[in-house]
């Protein structure tokens, strides 16, 4: 084979597929900008559950009963339905909690779930403790850590009585880091 | 030319692809390599397309709502001609996968398989691992019962430690404030698009690159890889003493797919499918959940690790786990590749599976737990109240009625998280007991608030008569003359 001999020949050949190469890359640039487009909102659908909780819809104050329903002394299992609830809940969104009545108007509302893992602790009036059937954490009547792994004591909603019924400020599973909804230990009874 | 071999080849004339499928049929192995030890990988491609089968046809009648989830279970189980089984196959080819897996990666550590020029292959396998796990882990949350919700709660705790996104990770592993409609969802999405869509094309990649790079040949005491000559070796080792891969190694593939696809029906035919358990409402608080098998370790981490350890063992050990296996192929790329030559990843996998199945045995019985309906459920044996006192008795009666039980043993039954109770009176003096009781300490909680000096009278005079007949309790040396009383009730002991 011969080497190809002429230069004017090979200019016009590149100077022809920049051309096209450019048009290429303009075809890229566009398909990148509709993709962005497109993304945008994907990015939001996708966060939806995030900026839902940002502003402020995961949080109400729910009914749970006349204060009668809560004897004096006692831990009782209430159950509310979960102000957010979605089009496929089934029973999942009736979430239960303890309620202790310490006495008159002052309470303490307890989340069901365990602040190790989150199982379902349950309330032993004999003992007046909280066992969780999970990893063997227990907790007070108060809600204060007894033994086991859990990092602290039972999450606390925040209550009010209004009309002779009890409210708790609910709506958001508690877990270490989404316990903004849900009240200290101390500040459980501030209402 | 038959018209069969017409037909073929007017499809080849457009497809072209004959050829291909021709050469990587017979691309040689080495000789030893045709092993029975090879199968592992093949055995799970089998499995992978198992479950994508069964998938597909409980599908058909599965509905991903929270709603409906739990009841189409029970209607494929009880309602479907066969819907059962199809639920087994695809719950035993689960428990098949990760298993042949796991296998599968042990064989390739043992055999230096990941050493040059195969780190890509065992990077892609890391991740074929990860998937395999969540493919179990969200396939566990599809079948929407008790033990699936809590289970779900459990992975959102875990999300919730991470420290500044915890939050922001726990709303959107649920899709919302609560495990609900969309959170199932979600698992749903997952578990049939995302991750068995990711699983093909990480597959595909594999087998190409078991293709391009040839399967590894047998490790060799004193064969040593090294980057300059690897290549050439193994060239001339599939050249001059290799075999074709079909018919040479595959028969025993075949044989052994065909081995597991009939253990995985056995299987399901003899034990039927996993659950589903309880009814999936939170309401329904009597619930001791539990993990699926191949959790059942991470339950028992999760339950013996000091809780100061968790948080920081439960994010930052499985980043240095993974990055680990994924940075294995580069720290030792070179060298033996015998199991002979290599004590340390012998050592260290036989270790890590001594501790695997420690912590799996473990969890199987969940010491740590308390036994809920102990106190109700079991009753102290007859032989510890024959010839007590009344005092004792209502000892024995408060030990049950205060749920002591759940945590303690008598007589074999009842709790472990706390010690067994039938020698207790050997080890505590009455005193030490009164102030165990009352104060707690070692992981017991404090009773003090809620027995009243009557019971905790009664209850420990119950205690001090656990002891062996010939062993006496434990006495004050002390205080023996404040005692007066110790003396006829330790000869009044169990026959």
């Amino acid at each position: 084979m011969s080497q190809p001999p002429a230069t004017v020949q090979e200019t016009g050949e590149t100077a022809e597929v920049s051309r096209r190469a450019l048009f290429a890359k303009i075809g890229l640039l566009l398909n990148g900008l509709a993709v962005m487009v497109l993304a945008t909102p994907v990015v939001g659908y996708l966060l939806s559950p995030i900026l839902r909780g940002e502003r402020g819809q995961y949080k109400r104050w729910i009914a749970l009963g006349e204060l009668d329903e809560f004897p004096e002394g006692q831990t009782r299992l209430a159950k509310f339905q979960n102000p957010i609830s979605g089009v496929s809940d089934g029973d999942t969104d009736h979430i239960p909690c303890w309620v202790r009545r310490i006495q008159g108007e002052q309470f303490q509302v307890f989340a069901i779930n365990c602040a190790h893992l989150g199982c379902p602790v349950r309330w032993f009036a004999q003992s007046g403790l909280f066992m969780c059937p999970c990893h063997g954490g227990v907790y007070y009547q108060d809600g204060s850590r007894a033994s086991g792994p859990p990092p602290r004591g039972l999450f606390e909603y925040q209550y009010k009585v209004e009309n002779g019924h009890l409210l708790i400020d609910a709506g958001q599973l508690p877990t270490l880091s989404t316990t903004a909804s849900l009240a200290g230990r101390r500040n459980g009874c501030q209402g | 030319m038959s018209r069969l071999a017409k037909i073929g080849a007017w499809f080849d004339q457009r497809l072209q692809i004959a050829g291909a499928i021709r050469d990587a049929a017979a691309h040689p192995v080495p000789r030893k390599s045709a092993s029975w030890w090879y199968i592992f990988g093949s055995a799970a491609l089998t499995i992978f397309i198992l479950q994508v089968f069964t998938g597909i046809l409980l599908a058909l009648i599965y509905v991903p709502s929270a709603a409906e989830a739990w009841n189409s279970l029970q209607y494929l189980n009880h309602g479907v001609t066969m819907g059962w089984f199809l639920r087994a196959v695809h719950g035993w080819g689960s428990n098949f996968m990760v298993a042949v897996v796991l296998i599968h990666m042990c064989q390739v550590i043992l055999f230096g398989a990941y050493k040059f020029p195969r780190e890509l292959t065992w990077i892609l396998g890391v991740f074929l691992l990860l998937m395999t796990l969540g493919m179990a882990f969200t396939g566990q949350v599809l079948r929407f019962d008790q033990d699936a919700y809590w289970g779900l709660g459990i992975g959102v705790a875990i999300v919730g430690r991470v420290p500044l996104i915890g939050k922001q990770g726990v709303q959107l592993l649920m899709g919302g404030p609560i495990i609900a409609g969309d959170t199932l969802s979600r698992f749903f999405a997952l578990h049939v698009f995302v991750i068995p869509g990711l699983l093909i094309g990480f597959i595909s990649l594999h087998l190409l690159l078991v293709l391009k790079l040839g399967i590894n040949d047998w490790p060799m005491p004193g064969r040593v890889v090294r980057r300059s000559t690897y290549l050439k070796e193994y060239h001339e080792l599939t050249h001059k003493d290799g075999i074709p891969f079909v018919p040479g190694a595959v028969w025993k593939d075949m044989f052994f797919s065909a081995a597991i696809i009939v253990s995985i029906t056995a299987c399901a035919a003899f034990f039927g499918p996993f659950g589903p358990s309880g009814y999936p409402d939170p309401t329904i608080v009597q619930t001791v959940p539990k993990p699926d098998f191949f959790f059942l370790w991470l339950y028992a981490l999760l339950s013996l690790l000091p809780p100061q350890m968790e948080t920081p063992i439960l994010l930052i050990g499985p980043v240095v786990a993974i990055g680990f296996l994924i940075l294995l192929p580069f720290i030792s790329g070179e060298g033996e590749k015998s199991w002979r030559r290599r004590p340390v990843a012998v050592v260290t996998l036989l270790l890590l599976a001594v501790a695997l199945g420690t912590f799996t045995r473990l969890a199987s019985y969940a010491p740590w737990s308390p036994v809920m309906n102990a106190w109700s459920g079991d009753p102290i044996p007859v032989n510890l109240l024959n010839g007590r006192s009344p005092l004792e008795r209502q000892g024995a009666l408060v030990f049950q009625g205060k749920q002591c039980r759940n945590c303690h043993a008598i007589g074999g039954s009842g709790g472990k998280r706390g010690p067994a109770l039938d020698n207790v009176a050997t080890t505590l003096t009455p005193d030490q007991l009164v102030r165990q009781v009352l104060q707690g300490g070692g992981n017991m909680p404090a009773y003090g608030k809620n027995l009243n000096p009557a019971e905790v009278t009664a209850l420990v005079s119950f205690l001090e008569t656990l002891h062996k007949a010939n062993q006496p309790p434990a006495r004050d040396a002390a205080n023996v003359a404040l005692q007066p009383a110790a003396q006829p009730a330790s000869s009044r002991t169990a026959p």
